[in-house]
């Protein structure tokens, strides 16, 4: 419970942060950034899961166990696509996303 | 009485087919003809156990020959419909068994003489085992299905030997000849089955001849354009007996299956497969004869009768030892059809189906040595001319004996066995139709005439010079002639009509002195003018020739049957209907299928563009779609 500040206003930044990481997923153009914004949507739902845990079932402490693994999954798959990233940079030396795009059809 | 190992007359050329057909480039060709030999042996000598116990022993109990079935479920779909296989031994499948283990026997001997050096020496006598065994198989069916897929198996092997000198274009196009004719009166046979089968609700031969059967008392029950429906699949079934039988209209494979070895030409195109359609016709004579009054079985009688005079007469022109001696089988089955056609059930009035069965079991024996024999002078002087021939009796004293005996036979002489057969056969005629009998007696004529201008042109007439001096055969060869002319002979004195009738009761046959006599003069009149003909170098057969000039043409060129079957094929079935029927399929059943595969693939260049590779498309696309499904969802929860 954090005084003075109620869920709603709580709720409302992260749906603006979720938003902002799917907005830049969907229009950056360098790998790393569209990293970075799916790191924003998972950081917004993780802080969903501590806020709905503290606010409505302060008795429980699920929610933030769950938040910690969010975290550390979201440590290994960064680490796994900054992994491919680099391999992809030795392929065609760039981390532009419109240039890995020979596997379609 | 247990007549089971009956079921090893089949197998056994079955298993050396597959031996000699597997390992055919490791058994080097004497071995493989001992052993083809060795098999048929033993197939000969388990039929004659069979058939001395069946008919001496214990086969007869009262007064009847009982019939044995042992078969089991082959193929099982319903409980009312399924296939059976199995063993039926009754007097006539008995008789076949003879009739096809001896001939087969001693066409197996006489072939290690006759392919000797031959390339396909092993193949052939695979062949041959086939062929026994699919003749073996059709003899003992049980039932319709049974016999048609023997039926069928007869038509492959005669089909492979026909081909057998595959290198030679008219032994090929002779084989796909005898296969497709068959094949297509096979069709009858078969709907006649189908339609057996529906409106009768068996297949089985017992249930079918049986006289309370479904086919017998039921006959009139359902009737389709006037006739019964059970009489037109027995006219469809005669068809397919037809096919096999070189009867007329169907006869035109016959002739050019001469192409094929002279051995498979006495096996299978004198003695045993052409004789199958009468077989199935006498398989099922109670059916043939009760229902409708026998209407199909006049339909036999007429085109039997009508096939008889007219290769007969078409013999009497032909050059080609083996063409007159086919047109001569042809010309005897129609015989044995005509028999059939005029025989009654009970008793003596059954005269006709015994003597049909008789001349079915003493022509093999003759007409399987006249081939042979023809075999022999033809292995001597490399050709089948007629022509080309004349003077061989001093260079082939066994040959020209044993064909003088087959000769008298087939003409019908006093003492040797086609008088007798022949003789049952006109009186049988001669109780039913004087019509009939009138046709059967010029046949009689016709037969004794070509036959013996066959033997004093190959034997006597002008000396020949020939590029090498024709021998006599070897002993392989000769001595299946030798034994087959002993049969020749002594077949006619079995008293046949105790051990094979119409309703198995057997019955007193006596010789009908009159119409023997009337029936002996023809023959030695044909006889006469054939040896006033031909015994010298004449110019009178020219002479007569060039008097009747078209219509001897007409007759020569096989009353030009081929050409009419050849200008309906080519000229107006495949000019006029499958020419229209090939557009449409090219076109319209083509062109749709085309049409839907090519808009396929015009329709997938469209919208390929829409798997662009790009990662953010697709969780745009993914994106949109979870949007509308929640505005969905909460709309309606709303």
């Amino acid at each position: 419970m954090i005084a003075g500040v109620s869920i709603y206003e709580i709720l409302t930044v992260t749906t603006l942060l979720f938003f902002i990481g799917i907005y830049g997923f969907l229009t950056r153009k360098n790998m790393i950034t569209m990293l970075l914004s799916v790191e924003l949507i998972l950081n917004a739902s993780a802080i969903n899961f501590v806020i709905m845990n503290k606010y409505l079932f302060p008795e429980n402490l699920e929610g933030v166990y769950f938040s910690i693994f969010i975290i550390a999954i979201a440590a290994a798959e960064s680490a796994l696509a900054v992994a491919i990233i680099i391999n992809l940079y030795k392929l065609v030396t760039s981390v532009e996303v419109e240039d890995t795009e020979t596997m379609k059809y | 009485m247990n007549y089971l190992y009956a079921i090893y007359i089949p197998l056994i050329p079955l298993f050396f087919f597959l031996l000699l057909g597997i390992f055919y480039k490791k058994i080097k060709p004497p071995v493989s003809g001992w052993l083809g030999t060795l098999g048929l042996l033993t197939v000969f000598l388990i039929s004659a156990f069979l058939a001395y116990n069946y008919f001496f022993v214990e086969g007869k109990i009262g007064d009847v020959y009982q019939t044995y079935v042992y078969k089991s479920d082959w193929m099982r779909f319903t409980d009312t419909l399924k296939i059976e296989m199995g063993v039926l031994i009754d007097p006539i499948s008995v008789m076949m068994l003879i009739v096809v283990s001896t001939v087969s026997l001693l066409v197996h001997i006489y072939s290690t003489g006759y392919m000797k050096g031959d390339e396909g020496y092993t193949k052939f006598f695979a062949f041959l085992s086939l062929f026994t065994f699919s003749m073996m198989g059709l003899v003992l069916s049980t039932n319709l299905f049974q016999i048609y897929i023997f039926w069928e198996l007869v038509g492959v092997s005669s089909f492979l030997l026909i081909g057998y000198y595959y290198t030679k274009p008219s032994a090929v196009a002779a084989a796909k000849k005898a296969f497709i004719v068959t094949r297509f009166a096979d069709l009858g046979f078969l709907i006649g089955i189908l339609i057996i089968g529906y409106y009768t609700g068996t297949f089985d031969f017992a249930s079918l001849n049986s006289l309370e059967g479904p086919a017998i008392a039921n006959w009139a029950s359902q009737s389709f354009m006037g006739l019964s429906v059970i009489t037109w699949a027995l006219i469809l079934i005669f068809m397919g007996g037809a096919g096999k039988s070189a009867m007329f209209p169907l006869h035109i494979w016959l002739p050019d299956a001469m192409e094929g070895p002279t051995p498979v030409s006495a096996l299978i195109h004198a003695a045993t497969m052409v004789v199958a359609g009468v077989f199935l016709v006498a398989r099922l004579f109670p059916v043939y004869y009760f229902v409708e009054d026998g209407f199909a079985l006049h339909i036999v009688a007429w085109v039997g009768a009508f096939s008889s005079l007219f290769a007969a007469i078409i013999a009497l022109t032909q050059t080609d030892i083996k063409r007159v001696l086919a047109f001569s089988t042809m010309s005897q089955i129609g015989y044995m059809m005509l028999a059939l056609g005029v025989s009654g059930y009970y008793g003596h009035e059954g005269l006709g189906y015994m003597a049909s069965m008789f001349h079915l079991f003493t022509h093999a024996m003759f007409k399987a040595l006249l081939f042979l024999a023809a075999g022999s002078v033809i292995h001597a002087v490399h050709t089948n001319n007629l022509l080309e021939m004349g003077g061989l009796r001093k260079y082939l004293p066994v040959t020209h004996l044993t064909f003088l005996i087959a000769a008298l036979s087939i003409a019908g002489f006093p003492g040797f066995a086609g008088f007798f057969s022949k003789d049952e056969i006109l009186v049988a005629t001669f109780e039913h139709s004087k019509l009939l009998y009138g046709i059967g007696i010029s046949v009689a004529f016709l037969t004794a005439f070509y036959m013996f201008r066959l033997y004093f042109g190959i034997f006597w007439n002008k000396q020949r010079e020939y590029k090498h001096t024709p021998h006599e055969s070897p002993l392989a060869m000769t001595l299946p002639l030798m034994v087959l002319a002993f049969l020749s002979i002594v077949t006619g004195y079995i008293h046949f009509s105790e051990y094979v009738s119409a309703d198995k009761k057997g019955f007193e046959a006596h010789l009908n002195v009159p119409l023997a006599t009337i029936a002996v003069t023809m023959a030695v009149v044909g006889m006469g003018l054939a040896f006033l003909f031909y015994k010298k170098k004449t110019t009178l057969p020219d002479k007569i020739a060039d008097t009747l000039g078209g219509l001897y043409q007409w007759v020569y060129h096989k009353f030009y049957i081929d050409e009419l079957y050849l200008f309906v094929t080519k000229e107006i079935i495949f000019k006029r209907v499958s020419t229209p029927f090939a557009w449409f399929d090219k076109h319209v059943v083509d062109g749709t299928m085309n049409l839907i595969g090519n808009s396929t693939v015009a329709g997938s260049e469209k919208i390929k563009g829409m798997q662009s590779g790009r990662i953010q498309d697709y969780a745009f696309a993914f994106l949109g779609g979870l949007v509308i499904l929640v505005i969905i969802v909460v709309y309606n929860l709303m």
